[in-house]
Parts: C-alpha cells; sequence; structure tokens
C-alpha cells in the first residue's frame, strides 16, 4: 500500500526516467522561434496600439462615474426614445421583405448547377463584395447617394440581406439532390419548371428559415446604422453621448437590449417551429 | 412546409365527385391571415421610411457622379494606409486575446454544468446579453469616452463585444462534455480548479480554438470600422478622406480593407482546419 | 477498513436504489457486487466517494467517517479512493502518461498539475504502474487513440497511483470482448491482491464474479440479499438476486474456470509473478 508495494512489480529501469508532455511542435528551433515571434508580437502589439497603464488606470473613475451618471436610465422622452425605435423596426421589417425576395434570383445565379459559368462568377462576385464590405460602410455610400435617413439604411440592409441570403440559399442550391431535379428534368420540363418543381420546394424550408434570421440581424443593425446618418435610433444614441446625457443613453441601450433579446427569441422560436 | 391533405374526409363538388386541393379550406384560411398580417406589417414599414423622392430619382445620378470622383484610386496613398491598416489588425488580434481570456470564466459560469450557483448563472448569463446586444460602433463610442479616442478604446471595445459571442459558444461547448471524464478527474480527489485543468479544459480546447479564430475574423471586418467613432485604426483614415471629399482616397482605403478582410477570413479558416 | 452502515439513496426524481444497505470489509479482500442492472450497484460505489450524495446512513473509512466531511476534506479523503469505470472515462485528448498522473492530483500544487511539472518519484510510479499494466512505451500516446482493453488499463494505473486504501470499481468489463473482459478482472483482482487493497468491484456477470472473488454480495432492488463466498453461491441465491433462470451452466463454468485457475497459481512457484497466466497474455491489445 505504500510506494515499496508499487516498486516491487516494476524494473529498476524506470527510476529516476523524466518525462514531459510532447510538445506540440517537435521541433525545438521551430518552437523557440514561434514562441519568440508571438512574444515580440504582443509587445510590438501593444506598444502600437498606445496601451498605457496611467491612461488605462485614470479611465477607471471617468468609467465609475459614467456608470452612476447611467442609472437610473431616464425615459422622460420616451417618444423621441419610441419614434427612432419604430423607425429601426421600419426599416429592419422593409428591408428584410425586399432584401429576401431579391435574394433569389440573386442565389439562383450564384449557384453553379444552375447557371452559365459567367453569370455564376459575376453573382459571386457581388456576393462576394457585399458580404466582405462592413455594413456601416455600406451605409455610409448611400447616405452620400440618397442623403440622410431611414431610406439609405434600408438600403444598406436590402443589400447586406442579398449578400446573406443569396450565399447560404446559393449553396443550398448547389447541395440539393439531383435525384428530384432529374426526375422533373425528365418528364421534360424546361429551366423555369426545374426552378420551381425540382429546386424549389427541397430549399422553401431553410429559406423561410434564412429569411427570419436575417429578420433578426437586421433588426440588430438597425439600431447603429443611425450613428452614420442612416435613420433609426442610432442618431438618437450617438447624439446623447455627445451630449453627455449618459442616463438617457442608457435608456436607449436597455430597449436595443429588449428589441435583441425579444427578436432573438421570436426568431429562434419561429424557426424551431417550421424546422 | 407542406400541408398534409386530409384524405380520409375528402373534398366533393355538388355532383358527388371528389376534388382534390392541395389544403382543407380553414387551413388555407389561417394561411391567407397569416399572409395579410405580414403584408399590412410590411406596409407600414414603408411609411415610416419618408422618402424623400427628389433625392431618391436624383440618386442614380449621384451616385455615377460619386463613381467617377472616385476614380481613379489615389494609388499614390497605399503607404499612408499601411500603419492605419495594421492598427486595425493589431486592434482586432488584442481584442480577441482579450476576449478570449476573458471568455473562458464568463464561459465556465454560464454553463449549466459548471457554474457555481443561480447567481453567477445569472450574472454570467447579463454578461453574454450585454456584450451581444450591443453593437462594437456603440462600445467604442463608450470606451473612447472613457479612455479617450485612440486604439486603446478600440481594443477594449473590440474586446468586450466579442465576449458574449465567444463566452455563449464556449458555454454550450461545456453543456456537450463527456461528464464521465469530469467525474474521474474529480473521483482522484483534485480541487475544482484542477477538475476544469484537467476534466474540462482539454475537452473544450477545440471548441475554443474554432470559436475564438472565428471571431477573430469577425473582428478584422469590425475593427476597420470602430475608427469612424474615434476608437482608432483605418477607420479614422477613412473618416478624415472623406470629411475632405477626398474621394479617392476613400477608394484606395476601401480596396485595402477588402482585401484584409478577405485574407483574414482565409488565414481563420486554415488555422480552424489545422487546429480542430 | 470499510463499513456502510444503513446507506440509503433516494434520487429527487424519488427513485430509491438503496435501501439500508450495511456492509464491512474488515480485511483486503476482492468483494464481487453482483446483481441485475438497476439494482443499486453503481449507486452503492458511488455513494461510498460521494460521487453520489448518500441520503441517509454512515460511510467510515480507516475511522474516518466519510459521510460527515465538508466538501474541501471529502477531495482530500477521495485522494484514498482509487476508482475504476465502465466507460473507462480517460480524458480523450491528453496523452497516457497525463491520465495516469491525474491520480496524483490530489497531492501536487494547482500549477505543478497545470504545467505538467509532477515530482519525479510521481513519475517513477506512474512508469512503473504502465509496465505493469502491460503499456510500457505507451506513455505519449493519446488516450483516444487506444483500444478498449488499453484505455482499462491506462484507468487501473490512473486509480493505482493515487495509492488508495480502496478500490472503486464499477462495471471494469461491460464494455469490453469477453476474452479482453477476463484479462482486465484477473489484471484487478491480481494487483489488488498483490497491494494487500480492499477492491469493491460491482460486475453483472456472475462467471466473472465467482471466479475473481473472494467475497460476493448480491444486490437486488436496493437491498443486499447475499453476502458470502464465491462457493455458497448457487441456484437458489442467483435466483434471489437475479431472478428465476437457468443458472447451472453458470455455475459450473465458474468452478471449472476457478479451478484451473488455482492450478496455474499452484504451479508458479513465486505466487503467480514469474509464470504468466493466460489472462496476462496479449498485455497491450
Ligand atoms: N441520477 C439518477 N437519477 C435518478 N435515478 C437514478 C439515477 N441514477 C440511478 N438511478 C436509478 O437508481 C436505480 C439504481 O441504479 P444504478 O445504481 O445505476 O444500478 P446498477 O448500477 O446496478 O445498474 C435505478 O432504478 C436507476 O434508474
Ligand atoms: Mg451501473
Amino acid at each position: 500500500m505504500s510506494a515499496t508495494d508499487g516498486s516491487q512489480a516494476a524494473s529498476a529501469s524506470t527510476r529516476g526516467r523524466s518525462w514531459r508532455k510532447p510538445p506540440m511542435i517537435a521541433n525545438p528551433v521551430l518552437r523557440y522561434g514561434l514562441l519568440v515571434l508571438l512574444a515580440a508580437y504582443l509587445v510590438y502589439a501593444v506598444d502600437d496600439v498606445n496601451f498605457d497603464l496611467a491612461r488605462f488606470i485614470a479611465g477607471i473613475p471617468k468609467a465609475i462615474d459614467m456608470a452612476q451618471q447611467m442609472v437610473p436610465p431616464d425615459f422622460s422622452r420616451w417618444q423621441l426614445l419610441l419614434d427612432g425605435v419604430l423607425e429601426s423596426l421600419q426599416m429592419a421589417i422593409f428591408a428584410t421583405a425586399i432584401g429576401v425576395v431579391i435574394s433569389i434570383p440573386i442565389a439562383v445565379c450564384a449557384a453553379r448547377n444552375m447557371v452559365p459559368k459567367p453569370v455564376y462568377l459575376a453573382a459571386r462576385g457581388y456576393l462576394g463584395v457585399v458580404r466582405t464590405l462592413p455594413e456601416v460602410l455600406i451605409a455610409i455610400f448611400l447616405v452620400k447617394a440618397f442623403g440622410f435617413g431611414a431610406f439609405a439604411g434600408m438600403l444598406t440592409l436590402t443589400i447586406a440581406s442579398t449578400g446573406f441570403v443569396g450565399k447560404l440559399l446559393a449553396e443550398d442550391i448547389e447541395d440539393l439532390d439531383p435525384g428530384q431535379v432529374e426526375a422533373i428534368r425528365a418528364t421534360g420540363g424546361n429551366w423555369l419548371k426545374v426552378l420551381l418543381f425540382g429546386v424549389a420546394p427541397q430549399t422553401l424550408p431553410r429559406y423561410i428559415g434564412l429569411c427570419i434570421y436575417r429578420l433578426d440581424i437586421n433588426l440588430r443593425e438597425s439600431t447603429i446604422l443611425g450613428i452614420v446618418g442612416a435613420g433609426g435610433i442610432g442618431a438618437t444614441l450617438y447624439n446623447s453621448f455627445g451630449r453627455y446625457e449618459y442616463d438617457f443613453s442608457f435608456a436607449i441601450l436597455l430597449s436595443i437590449i429588449a428589441i435583441v433579446l425579444v427578436a432573438e427569441w421570436a426568431s429562434g422560436a419561429i424557426r424551431a417551429r417550421i424546422t | 412546409m407542406t400541408g398534409d391533405p386530409s384524405m380520409a374526409d375528402g373534398i366533393y363538388t355538388p355532383t358527388g365527385r371528389r376534388i382534390w386541393r392541395r389544403r382543407s379550406r380553414p387551413e388555407t384560411l389561417r394561411r391567407f391571415g397569416l399572409w395579410l398580417i405580414g403584408v399590412m406589417i410590411v406596409v407600414w414599414a414603408i411609411t415610416g421610411l419618408n422618402v424623400h423622392w427628389p433625392f431618391v430619382l436624383d440618386a442614380p445620378q449621384q451616385v455615377a457622379d460619386l463613381a467617377g470622383r472616385m476614380m481613379p484610386p489615389a494609388w499614390s496613398f497605399t503607404g499612408e494606409i499601411v500603419a492605419p491598416m495594421i492598427e486595425t489588425i493589431n486592434i482586432a488580434t488584442l481584442g480577441t486575446i482579450l476576449a478570449c481570456v476573458l471568455s473562458i470564466p464568463v464561459a465556465l459560469l454560464a454553463a449549466q454544468n459548471t457554474t457555481l450557483n443561480r447567481t453567477t448563472l445569472w450574472i454570467a448569463r447579463v454578461i453574454v446579453v450585454t456584450s451581444r446586444s450591443i453593437n462594437e460602433l456603440v462600445w467604442a463610442i463608450i470606451f473612447a469616452a472613457i479612455f479617450g479616442p485612440g486604439p486603446l478604446a478600440g481594443v477594449i471595445a473590440i474586446g468586450i463585444r466579442s465576449i458574449g459571442f465567444t463566452a455563449k459558444l464556449i458555454a454550450e461547448g461545456i453543456e456537450e462534455i463527456d461528464r464521465g471524464q469530469v467525474e474521474a478527474i474529480a473521483a482522484t480527489g483534485a480541487s475544482r480548479a484542477k477538475v476544469i485543468a484537467y476534466g474540462i479544459l482539454p475537452q473544450i480546447m477545440p471548441t475554443i480554438v474554432g470559436v475564438v479564430t472565428f471571431r477573430w475574423d469577425i473582428n478584422i471586418r469590425q475593427s476597420s470600422v470602430i475608427g469612424l467613432v474615434g476608437a482608432g485604426g483605418i477607420g479614422i483614415t477613412l473618416n478624415s478622406a472623406m470629411n475632405l471629399f477626398n474621394w479617392p482616397q476613400v477608394t484606395i482605403i476601401l480596396i485595402a480593407i477588402f482585401i484584409v478582410v478577405m485574407a483574414s477570413e482565409w488565414v481563420s479558416n486554415l488555422l480552424r482546419k489545422q487546429f480542430t | 477498513m470499510l463499513q456502510v452502515d444503513k446507506l440509503t439513496k433516494t434520487y429527487p426524481t424519488g427513485q430509491k436504489a438503496l435501501d439500508a444497505c450495511s456492509l464491512k470489509v474488515e480485511k483486503s479482500q476482492v468483494v464481487a457486487v453482483i446483481g441485475p442492472s438497476g439494482a443499486g450497484k453503481s449507486s452503492f460505489i458511488r455513494c461510498i466517494n460521494r460521487l453520489v450524495e448518500p441520503t441517509e446512513g454512515q460511510i467510515w473509512l480507516d475511522g474516518s467517517e466519510v459521510t460527515a466531511l465538508a466538501p474541501d476534506q471529502m477531495a482530500k479523503m477521495r485522494r484514498h479512493m482509487g476508482m475504476i469505470f465502465q466507460e473507462y472515462n480517460l480524458v480523450e485528448r491528453l496523452t497516457v502518461m497525463e491520465n495516469v498522473l491525474s491520480g496524483r492530483l490530489g497531492f501536487v500544487s494547482f500549477w505543478q498539475a497545470f504545467l505538467r511539472k509532477f515530482p519525479q518519484a510521481d513519475i517513477d510510479r506512474a512508469f512503473d504502474l504502465l509496465e505493469r499494466v502491460g503499456l510500457a512505451g505507451y506513455e505519449n500516446n493519446r488516450a483516444d487513440a487506444l483500444s478498449g482493453g488499453q484505455r482499462q488499463r491506462v484507468g487501473i494505473a490512473r486509480a493505482l497511483i493515487q495509492e488508495p486504501k480502496i478500490l472503486l470499481v464499477d462495471e471494469p468489463t461491460s464494455s469490453l470482448d469477453p476474452k479482453t473482459a477476463r484479462t482486465i478482472m484477473g489484471l484487478i483482482a491480481e494487483l489488488a491482491r498483490e497491494r494487500g487493497l480492499p477492491a469493491l468491484i460491482n460486475i453483472h456477470d456472475v462467471g466473472l464474479a465467482l471466479m475473481f472473488a473472494e467475497r460476493v454480495v448480491g444486490l437486488s432492488e436496493g437491498r443486499i440479499v447475499f453476502d458470502g463466498a464465491p462457493d455458497e453461491v448457487d441456484e437458489q441465491i442467483l435466483t434471489r438476486i437475479f431472478g428465476e433462470a437457468d443458472w447451472r451452466q453458470t455455475i459450473r463454468h465458474a468452478a471449472e474456470d476457478a479451478e484451473a485457475l488455482e492450478r496455474r497459481r499452484a504451479a508458479a512457484p513465486d505466487g503467480g509473478d514469474g509464470a504468466e497466466p493466460a489472462w496476462q497474455s496479449g498485455a497491450a491489445r
């Protein structure tokens, strides 16, 4: 029951033999080289972002101060708050409604198995650009083109929706069961008939799921586009920070959190029911 | 989504011939009602858009005009955007590291099977919800107000914004671990911290790596805009170019953002394939 | 050594898994706990190291009352109880060595454990044990790359490196093929004897129980319905434990196997270590 019992059965050859966990990278030069590089990068990056402990510490009382000014939240200007929130909702809903419809032709064009190569490449190129650029940047340009307001925001969300739904729907179309499509083709159906009776029924449930998911995302995004002048509650929020009306800011933030939570819950509940 | 046509009681014409319809009558009515409500909501939504039609009709002209002014890109400006672009990457990377470090304890408290008690579960959930619901631009505004404008505010904003996302996904990973392995470590008499280090951490390592590299990719994209509200990176350069109406410079900045975001997506996919 | 007094376990679901079970293990012996699935075997063994919290009753190990311990003291107490599981419960993504060394977690500091800087004495023990269970040279393999039998060998080493005062073994062979099951059961029984350790082994395979145990405890619907030597186990007793069935075959085979084992043990001059018993061959399968 003690160490001596254990050694009874063992050979003496293992005594004093050391053990180290085998390193992830076997080559020591490479391993330590990478470690040194990583450490050097961290030092450099922390320096590059002007991390200054004094400034960080100085921020702490400011943060506490801000938090104190935030509570209690000020809902007295609820009219202004409500206007902004409703505008955000309207932007998001309308943009989703149009965006998901436009997504359908885009998705068909971006599916390798449905269209000729040049069309496919053009559609994929569009999706690549739209999905890569942050929505806020798209919004800035649309504000320049269409002026300040919800219209620019709505367009931004529409375009972003086509990028999201278009790409995922295109992947669904590419993954579909070729047998069912062949069956329609075999009955002598033309391209449109194949699309309507072969492709649509198979992709519909996922498509509806994607639409609802995107509505959820659009509701979130619609609350911040106002920061760049594209309508909704974001402008009100930005201004309240600029005027140091932190209690009003907090009220707006709480409203945004509430919207996001309700949207996420509803979206999850609906998607769970239909799939 | 296909309704189930009730075969038992078919639908008959007055002359007694059985006809086929896809859906029963109440089902059709219900669907019609849902569509009607949907259309009404969309119609209501458009009333809020306050469209200034002169602006909209003018827009194609405006877009063409803007596009004309943006071309050709100011290639000579390339040298000047390298530093802010690197700063953007650094903000994203440090922000992601910050989020990674902070989200592991939050995830442990947010998972049903590792949290300490109901209070800690709720605290962790509030942190996750708050972090996820507030956009990085808003976090950037808040931290720029606290720490002053600059990349430091950006790092903290990106970090705080990412905690919710990473902690939520890691917590879901923790809830799915094999309890037997944890139990076996606990049975050796290991303390709670050692059980986490030996029983839980090895199991969730692939999840952590996957989630964090995925988030890093998202953060590269997001940290290119937080400069618009003063939190450092290429967004600041973009903002000043736009304020000066220097459109050729704006073009080159957009190209740079595009390339970096594409590259980060590629790197992130590569890393995830390597490690998981 | 181990004393269990009127142990009762009622799960939150209302299921009464154990009903006033009492058991005394006074000396180092291999005790097989047999009973049909759902009899409460796992609950019984898990109550002893309080992976399952007992509802009523007392448990004593070497004079200290296990059931009275606060959580941090319970962690210390668990160091003295080695546990072996049916599903092995190795940390799949760690190496064999880390899994074995995890048996020492209760004895090292957090940072030693975290950085894998275990004392040399622990590493010596780990190498000895790996050799003893037939896994010499496997220390750097990842646990998820091992076969079932090999995994259970690691599980045994992990329990033994704790240098426990008792072994708690829950269905060690149920996930293994019959031949490996025998080998593993033999290994556990042999190691327990060799170290003078009492071992409580849950097993629903009566044949294996009769073959390797010195004492058999029968559990049925949460009650201990039999406690005695293997050769006292007859048809009537098995019917009491498991219910009506034809038990003659089982008993005869077990008796023959036990005899064969005894003959081999007698033939080996130093009590089984020199000659290689049948269940020890093919160690790293
Ligand atoms: N965690 C649990 N919650 C509720 N009931 C349980 C739990 N674990 C076991 N039981 C019940 O307790 C009884 C005994 O189970 P167990 O101890 O696992 O038996 P055995 O190991 O002999 O198969 C069974 O009826 C089982 O359903
Ligand atoms: Mg069991």
